[in-house]
């Protein structure tokens, strides 16, 4: 098993709290993973991205030039990232706020309208975490329960509601992908 | 009949003879801060960062641990030693090369962080050691190797008037412009250099002691001329006085204090 | 803590310093290492007696470290390439007085302000010395997080066994990179009082000096410095081979230039291409003879460099003309991807059913 996902979307949508803790589970689950931010300039206009490698061995490069899994959480992210993804990978596209689709026909397109999923669950800062479980019911990267717990270590423990939160939008996005 | 010593070499001056000029007043500082280790009995808990100038080799002469310094960096490297051993009496001596151009950044910083330690600063108008260039202490219209005209605001500047700047910085506490030119001015030098271990001792921050110091070498002058000038002409650049003087009882209220 | 955690190459190095004793930190603000400034900033702080600085500029930082490290701290500064530039002043003047302490350089694109992406281009003024005089400076080069732990703390082991500024050469990559790591015990400190300056107390008073105005004087420190390097050549030279044993081309490269060489091998690999790598941990010293006698049995090399052709005179060095070497490399920030590195490898030495030289 290796893999790569790059996540991309706007700062402030939790773009790289979904990197970050998808790698921490994947250490947990005793993978090595390699986590690696955009950072300095990049960040201005407030975009902002991360890979992920997943892998049974020792991770070569953390850089990714084809990935095989592509989380994209607004407009321009598409368009930046379509073309690297591995012909045959799977796109998460959040449905909410991207009309557009990509062009490619040798990609599968997920489109998760995880903002609606969010909202009606009481919080729309959830829509990471409903994109998150899409993503782990086609990706099966690693288990629903490795994921809770990371993201429980990420948090804290004092975090109790927004954990609530999190546990049901992780169930939300998978089984959205589950029964479609 | 019994001999009274009535002057003797202070305990933490080493037996060496000093490679200073005739005349220059870096014996008699050196002279001055040994004295005031031995009365505050400090010598044992001093440590002191010698500059890149004619006093670069103060170590060979003052008795108390040293450490050499890049040229003006001589505030940096104390505020590491101070910071990692409060309880240690920390000094950096400094020209005004040192202090004022090259190393303006480390003291300037130092003194606004108030670092707990003293500076002595020995200002003799010139780069002494490399062969009397104009320094930022140089006098208007006065002539040095690389001002051969005399110094111009046009083309030069004003002179750094060091101790009137620093005391606006809210980090330090004591700060005093003081000569070693004549015998009066050389006791009020001493206990210039007292207060500002002192002070430091008792850990109100930063301090610095500006020393007026003849260089007859570089200003082409006899010993003698060279003190007259000093109270001619340097003091009319630099006025000396006490710039800034915390009262400590101000201090621990929290007026223009640093906290230790 | 034996506990696997994920974190950024810049913490680690904080975390692995702090864990190693270091209790003074003074810096400098500049991307991509602002993180270790700002781990320091809280972290040394919440140890006995820690201190951090953020000095006015990285002159003062490498010199509060000078002064900090004079004492017997452990002590440490980091930066990118142009705040290391600054830095060369008081790092000659370390080695000149013989005073252990760490220096980080998480280098960017260069050369002047250049930008803040990944790049190996200060190979040459980390290896050589960078500042003035005659020495230099041990540099270690991590390519992954869990050696940033371990090559931090060896680093400080080092400076102290060899009383010698050390230096941590990474990139904006490796920096910013999180990856699995487990910090190691710390080996006990052994550093001996009579280098430490800490007051004549009742005793001799002595000084810490650099400046020998007699030349002969000089002379006399620069052979003792020069035989003290030459005991660091013969016994601190590290290095990692992978699959080199049946290689028929061997890439060299360090640092994140090495991960892009294992990811183009492990493409080529299967395609029945041979080739290794060849990793200096250490680039000063530099792994001579590990690389020489590979040269035994490999007859084609290529450097593959972050940079245009820097670690190569090290590599020609070190294989004398005992084998072909080619060189590759991209300047300026720009992290070359493992398929390009491939692509290369396949056209230059394998168009032909066979690895072949160069045109
Ligand atoms: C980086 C650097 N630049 C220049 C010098 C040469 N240098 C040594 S001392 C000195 C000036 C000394 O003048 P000052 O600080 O006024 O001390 P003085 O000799 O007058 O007491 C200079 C320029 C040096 N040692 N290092
Ligand atoms: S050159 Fe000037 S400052 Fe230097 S030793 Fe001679 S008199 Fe003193
Ligand atoms: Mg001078």
């Amino acid at each position: 098993m290796s893999s790569k996902t790059i996540f991309s979307g706007f700062g402030g949508q939790g773009v790289l709290m979904m990197g970050y803790s998808l790698a921490h589970s994947a250490m947990s689950t005793g993978y090595h993973t390699t986590y690696l931010p955009s950072y300095g300039a990049e960040m201005r206009g407030g975009t902002a991205n991360c890979t992920i490698a997943i892998a049974e061995e020792e991770i070569a490069s953390p850089i990714s030039s084809e990935p095989d899994y592509l989380v994209v959480m607004n407009t321009p992210s598409l368009y930046s990232f379509q073309n690297k993804l591995t012909s045959g990978g799977l796109m998460f596209l959040n449905a909410s706020i991207i009309d557009a689709r990509p062009s490619r026909q040798d990609i599968e397109v997920y489109a998760v309208p995880c903002g609606e999923i969010a909202e009606g669950l009481g919080d729309i800062r959830a829509a990471n975490i409903v994109m998150m479980g899409a993503f782990l019911r086609k990706t099966a990267l690693v288990t629903l329960d490795t994921y809770l717990k990371s993201l429980e270590t990420i948090m804290g423990s004092k975090k109790r509601k927004a954990m609530e939160t999190n546990t049901k939008a992780l169930a939300a996005g998978y089984e959205l992908l589950k029964t479609s | 009949m019994p001999m009274k010593k009535i002057f003797s070499k202070p305990a933490s001056l080493k037996d060496a003879p000093f490679h200073y000029c005739p005349g220059c007043g870096h014996s008699i500082a050196h002279r001055l801060l040994c004295e005031a280790f031995d009365e505050l009995d400090i010598r044992g808990i001093a440590i002191g960062v010698p500059p890149a100038g004619c006093a670069v080799l103060a170590y060979n002469y003052l008795d108390v641990d040293m450490i050499e310094s890049a040229h003006g960096r001589g505030p940096a490297v104390a505020t590491g030693i101070k910071r990692m051993l409060p309880d240690r009496v920390v000094f950096s001596y400094q020209g005004d090369g040192d202090l004022a151009a090259i190393g303006i950044a480390e003291s300037f910083h130092a003194a606004n962080r108030g670092e707990n330690i003293s500076v002595f600063f020995i200002n003799n108008a010139v780069y002494g050691m490399t062969g009397g260039q104009m320094a930022p202490t140089t006098t208007m219209g006065q002539r040095t190797t690389t001002s051969p005209l005399g110094r111009s605001k046009e083309l030069e500047g004003h002179p750094v008037q060091v101790c009137e700047l620093f005391s606006h910085l809210r980090g330090t506490t004591y700060i005093e412009r003081c000569a070693v030119n004549t015998p009066a001015n050389i006791l009020k030098t001493k206990k210039a250099i007292l207060k500002s271990l002192q002070y430091q001792i008792d850990k109100r921050g930063f301090t610095l002691v500006e020393i007026l110091s003849p260089c007859p070498t570089n200003w082409k002058m006899s010993p003698v001329e060279a003190c007259k000038w000093i109270s001619d002409v340097m003091t009319k650049e630099f006025p000396l006085g006490v710039m800034k003087d915390i009262p400590s009882a101000q201090q621990k209220k929290g007026v223009d204090a640093h906290e230790q | 803590m034996t506990e696997k955690v994920l974190m950024s190459g810049n913490h680690i190095i904080g975390e692995a310093a702090i864990r190693a004793g270091c209790r003074f930190y003074a810096g400098y603000p500049i991307t991509p290492q602002n993180e270790l400034c700002e781990y320091m900033s809280e972290h040394i702080r919440e140890q006995e007696g820690g201190v951090f600085i953020q000095s006015e500029s990285e002159i003062a930082a490498v010199n509060m470290v000078e002064g900090a490290a004079s004492t017997g701290a452990r002590a440490m500064t980091s930066s990118s390439s142009p705040g290391i530039s600054l830095k060369q002043e008081g790092i000659s003047f370390l080695a000149a007085c013989e005073i252990p302490a760490l220096i980080v350089n998480i280098m960017r694109g260069g050369p002047g302000l250049g930008n803040i992406r990944p790049s190996q281009g200060d190979y040459f003024q980390a290896t050589r010395g960078g500042g003035h005089g005659d020495y230099r400076t041990i540099v270690l080069a991590p390519a992954t997080c869990q050696e940033m732990a371990d090559l931090t703390m060896d680093a400080f082991d080092l400076a102290d066994r060899y009383r010698t500024p050390v230096m941590l050469l990474a990139d904006g990559m490796m920096g910013q990179m999180m990856e699995p790591v487990v910090f190691k015990e710390p080996k006990p400190r052994d550093y001996p009082d009579m280098f430490m300056l800490r007051g004549a107390g009742g005793g001799k008073s002595h000084f810490i000096r650099g400046l020998l105005l007699d030349q002969l004087e000089e002379e006399e420190h620069n052979w003792k410095l020069a035989r003290k390097y030459a005991i660091i050549e013969q016994r601190e030279t590290r290095c990692e081979y992978f699959q080199t044993e049946d290689a028929d081309v061997v890439i060299v490269a360090y640092g994140t230039s090495a991960r892009v060489a294992k990811g183009a091998i492990k493409r080529l690999r299967p395609m029945g291409m041979k080739v290794g790598l060849f990793r200096p941990i250490t680039l000063w010293p530099f792994p001579m003879n590990e690389l020489r006698k590979l040269s035994e049995k490999t007859k084609y090399f290529l450097d593959f460099e972050m940079s245009l052709g820097q670690m190569i005179d090290d590599v020609r060095l070190a294989l004398q003309g005992y084998a072909d070497i080619g060189f590759f490399g991209r300047p300026g920030g720009v992290v070359p991807t493992p398929v390009e590195l491939a692509n290369i490898i396949e056209q230059r030495y394998f168009k032909n059913n066979g690895p072949e030289k160069r045109g």
